[in-house]
């Protein structure tokens, strides 16, 4: 089993380079650059500033310094924020962002996978009808009509939420946020479980179970729910995928210094390092997801440990 | 195949109300867009400077109100809309195209040319797309045509493999290989057996594909990074509405309920269209 | 003496489509203690539902009548009463070892989850004493069996766990489904020595379900013979097979091949076919195939009649 993980890991080592050389090579092929934003500068001007970034060089020397500073951490300069490292923001914002998609992620499973066995359980009654309508307007309504939405209801007419800002520490200020970025996850996920529970329920193995005499939970918990969640694992990094973009919207919307409004900014600025800085970190954050999904199929299904 | 199997499917449809009903509201959506015009003759340029933030009322000039620089918030709502549908729409039909011939081919042709491009698929459908969009961005700048090219990139994943499923199951068949043996070319047997039998599952992917391109577009204009000013789509009626919403809560709820209702309906029928056509993705 | 399971008008009921398909069809009947009883029948004579539903398993389906076991009434009772008694005094066994075990847990688990339940018992006792019960099955090396999952084990191996498991609370009764179909021919006499063991240490009543004459034949003290959801003949094995008195059984009998005396020409068959679910039923459902049907056959239905060691429901029984 560790041989597996590892020889997964070694895997996506390669994957992450690719992903970072050619980030790396499009945006410096690309017409225009950072400081065109600005009005034309004088070519003097211009000059010294290339120099001090270093764009001066060739496109092959700066490749290997950006890997060399890579391996230490750094991200180099930000174009556009010029008091600040790539590092430094995001390591000012991304111990938020976390918070809010851990939260998000956490509420979408645990919400989700007992509200759709529950669907599975009252097939076609109209409880069934009732949870899945609710999974529908999930998955159809974007996060950036719901938050404002909720912050309209809880914060400017209940006056129980703050509407936007943050403190650090701060709970009240993520509620919303999570609600919001967990929705269509947390619909997702209890429409897959449902289904899927509902092949399992029909299984021969169920039906030992019951004619064991084990009560109802037991029968769920122990026997059912393993196998249902298969393709739950398998929504799992397009779950991830699906926060991270909501994030952009949400922490926008919520005032949230997170490095969701980094992305949008970075684009907007034409700033290279910091959307450099923020593909790598979110291909990573893809990557790790895939390869703890692998270690989930393991546990979820003894059949797939040996076989590997 | 399709007479029968066709009313069979109207059939299944009608007798599921939320789809039916989810059908009407779009449709009232899209007359509403199209007649709108005449029944306010507001227009979406106009600054009614006597009227600046007016809250909504029937018995107004204004009946949605306006917004922070005094346009009808009527108007400018139902050209939103319209903007976002023909977007949808448009886009769709380019996704759909570039899908059914890129599924249809890799289904048809079999083999390593079908094992590498479901590659590709898979390696696109695991890139969020939005990242994609925000890095052409940062190299090309904003630009509509950028736009088009990247909302078009959304829907033709899902088409792609399922018209490739289909094509598989269909070129097992028998009278494919009566076609190929009198002597038919490729193209003639993709376009005369091949498309028409995956005719049911393009419709109901298609119909699913809207709203996710119209969700996508919306997105992006919410972020600045699409339809830019002076057009405006919902999804910028709604970014500028979060701004004012505590001030003038409507300037939000009314693109919003716009937005999410139409987008909330489109699912349900394509949706209750699956089911009553009850495909499979390939 | 009050007979481990008593069922009287028992019906058990499908909703299809626009109409109700009676899989079991008004049937009685008594198993006593210890006592091993055979139910042959074709697919779709109900044997299996009707055993379902004993179990509580009978699903979506309409159960009607009384069940009682052990003279308590299992019908209409609260989910945590049936609970009480299946898998330990009441237990059943399936048709397919391949997929009646959860694939996610092992064995021991699966095991000792029974003794959990039921007897109180920690779950290092459970396993300890599950490993007992895989030797008394008859599985070698035990211990190391215990922590395997499923997908380890051979079909036969698994059967063997599944009665295992049955066995573990020491049940009044055991109903075995089909228990050998699913496995090869030597394996299947193994599994049929071993139910045979374990009613003589035990004690246990058997209601051992088959399609194959052959294999009740070996065990059963007396045999049921199931046809279109109903009893139509309930005998104790030896005067079953050496004078059956309905047609349907004698029918039976002639289609096993012999393997002593001479070669017949050719196999001998039951002529048409069982009456599909949903047909409507004649009033003796044999009739349309019984080479002994009269008029009445087909207007009035035949009443399970008999003394105590054989009953017949048959118009114009053969003795």
């Amino acid at each position: 089993m560790t041989r597996y993980f590892f020889t997964r890991l070694a895997g996506a080592v390669p994957t992450l380079f690719i992903i970072i050389t050619l980030t790396f090579f499009l945006m410096r092929a690309a017409p225009g650059g950072p400081f065109d934003q600005e009005q034309a500068l004088p070519p003097e001007i211009a000059a010294n500033l290339e120099s001090a970034y270093g764009l001066d060089q060739p496109v092959w020397v700066q490749y290997g310094h950006y890997l060399k500073s890579l391996l230490h951490g750094e991200f180099g300069p930000s174009f556009k924020y010029k008091d600040f490292t790539v590092t430094e923001l995001i390591g000012q914002g991304f111990p938020i962002t976390l918070q809010l998609g851990l939260m998000a992620m956490a509420v979408a499973l645990l919400v989700g996978v007992p509200l759709g066995t529950f669907a599975a359980l009252h097939h076609n009654s109209a409880a069934d009808y009732a949870t899945m309508s609710i999974a529908v307007v999930g998955i159809a309504i974007p996060s950036f009509v719901v938050l404002p939405f909720l912050g309209l209801l809880f914060g400017v007419y209940l006056h129980w939420l703050p509407v936007a800002g943050w403190e650090p520490g701060s709970i009240r200020h993520l509620v919303l946020p999570v609600l919001a970025l967990a929705l269509p996850p947390l619909a997702y996920v209890a429409r897959l479980t449902r289904g899927s529970m509902l092949e399992v329920l029909r299984s021969h193995y169920i039906r030992t179970a019951f004619a064991k005499g084990l009560p109802l939970r037991t029968v769920i918990v122990r026997h059912a729910l393993r196998p249902a969640l298969t393709p739950v694992a398998s929504y799992l990094v397009p779950a991830v995928a699906s926060i991270l973009t909501g994030s952009l919207v949400v922490e926008t919307i919520a005032g949230l210094p997170g490095i969701g409004r980094y992305l949008v900014q970075g684009a907007i600025n034409r700033d290279y390092t910091l959307v450099l800085g923020m593909v790598i970190i979110y291909s990573t954050l893809l990557i790790g997801m895939g390869l703890i999904v692998d270690l989930l199929y393991a546990w979820l299904d003894p059949r797939v440990r040996l076989a590997k | 195949m399709t007479g029968g199997f066709a009313g069979d499917a109207v059939r299944r449809l009608r007798a599921n109300p939320a789809a039916v009903l989810a059908l009407g509201v779009i449709c009232a959506v899209v007359v509403a867009t199209l007649l709108g015009p005449w029944l306010n003759p507001n227009n979406t340029e106009t600054l009614d400077w006597l009227h600046v933030a007016a809250r909504p009322g029937l018995q107004s000039a204004h009946w949605f109100g306006t917004d922070r620089l005094g346009r009808d918030l009527y108007a400018r709502t139902l050209a939103g809309t319209r903007v976002s549908i023909a977007i949808g729409v448009v886009a769709s039909i380019l996704s759909i195209l570039v899908g059914v011939s890129y599924g249809a081919v890799a289904g048809y042709v079999g083999g390593r040319t079908d094992h590498a491009m479901m590659r590709i698929i898979e390696i696109l459908s695991g890139l969020p797309l939005i990242f994609f969009v925000i890095f052409l961005t940062v190299i090309f700048g904003r630009s509509e045509s950028l736009l088009f090219i990247s909302i078009g990139a959304v829907g033709w994943l899902t088409m792609a493999r399922v018209v490739r499923g289909q094509t598989l199951s269909i070129r097992q068949q028998d009278y494919i290989a009566a076609a190929i043996a009198s002597g038919a070319s490729s193209g003639r047997i993709i376009a005369k057996h091949v498309v028409p039998n995956v005719i049911g599952p393009v419709v109901v992917y298609a119909t699913l594909t809207v709203p996710q391109i119209i969700l996508f577009e919306s997105f992006l204009s919410f972020l600045g990074l699409g339809i830019q000013e002076p057009g405006a789509s919902l999804g910028t009626l709604i970014s500028e509405g979060v701004g004012e919403m505590e001030a003038a809560p409507w300037m939000l709820l009314v693109p919003g309920s716009f937005l999410a209702v139409l987008l909330l309906c489109l699912n349900i029928f394509g949706d209750g269209l699956r089911d009553a056509l009850d495909v499979r993705e390939g | 003496m009050v007979p481990t399971l008593s069922i009287d008008e028992l019906s058990v009921s499908f909703a299809h489509r626009s109409s109700t398909v009676e899989a079991v069809d008004r049937v009685s009947l008594r198993i006593a203690p210890a006592e091993c009883v055979g139910v042959v029948g074709e697919s779709g004579s109900g044997k299996t539902q009707l055993f379902l539903a004993v179990m509580g398993l009978a699903g979506k389906a309409d159960v009607s009548g009384s069940i009682r076991f052990e003279g308590k009434e299992l019908l209409g009772g609260a989910a945590a009463a049936i609970n009480r008694v299946r898998g330990s005094k009441l237990t059943m066994i399936f048709q397919d070892p391949m997929t009646s075990l959860t694939p996610h847990l092992s064995i021991g688990t699966q095991l000792a989850e029974v003794l959990v339940c039921h007897s109180g018992r920690s779950w290092v006792e459970a396993r300890a004493l599950a490993g007992e019960m895989l030797e008394r099955v008859r599985i070698p090396d035990p211990r190391r069996r215990l922590s395997q999952y499923p997908h380890e084990l051979s079909g036969g191996m698994r059967q063997r766990v599944m009665l295992a498991m049955s066995l573990l609370c020491e049940p009044a009764l055991v109903i075995a489904d089909e228990p050998t179909t699913a496995l090869d021919v030597t394996i299947q006499a193994q599994i049929i020595e071993l139910l045979r063991a374990m009613r003589v240490e035990a004690g246990t009543a058997l209601a051992l379900i088959s399609h194959d004459l052959a294999v009740v034949a070996g065990l059963a003290d007396r045999i049921l013979v199931m046809y279109a959801g109903r009893i139509v003949e309930n005998a104790v094995a030896g005067e079953l097979f050496r004078q059956p008195r309905h047609p349907y059984t004698a029918e039976l009998l002639k289609c096993v091949p012999s393997l002593s005396g001479p070669r017949p020409p050719r196999l001998p068959t039951l002529a048409g076919q069982p009456p599909q679910p949903g047909d409507a039923l004649q009033a003796c459902p044999f009739a349309p195939r019984c080479p002994r049907a009269a008029d009445r056959c087909r207007i009035e239905r035949p009443a399970l009649l008999g003394g105590s060691t054989s009953q017949v429901a048959c118009h114009f029984p053969l003795a």
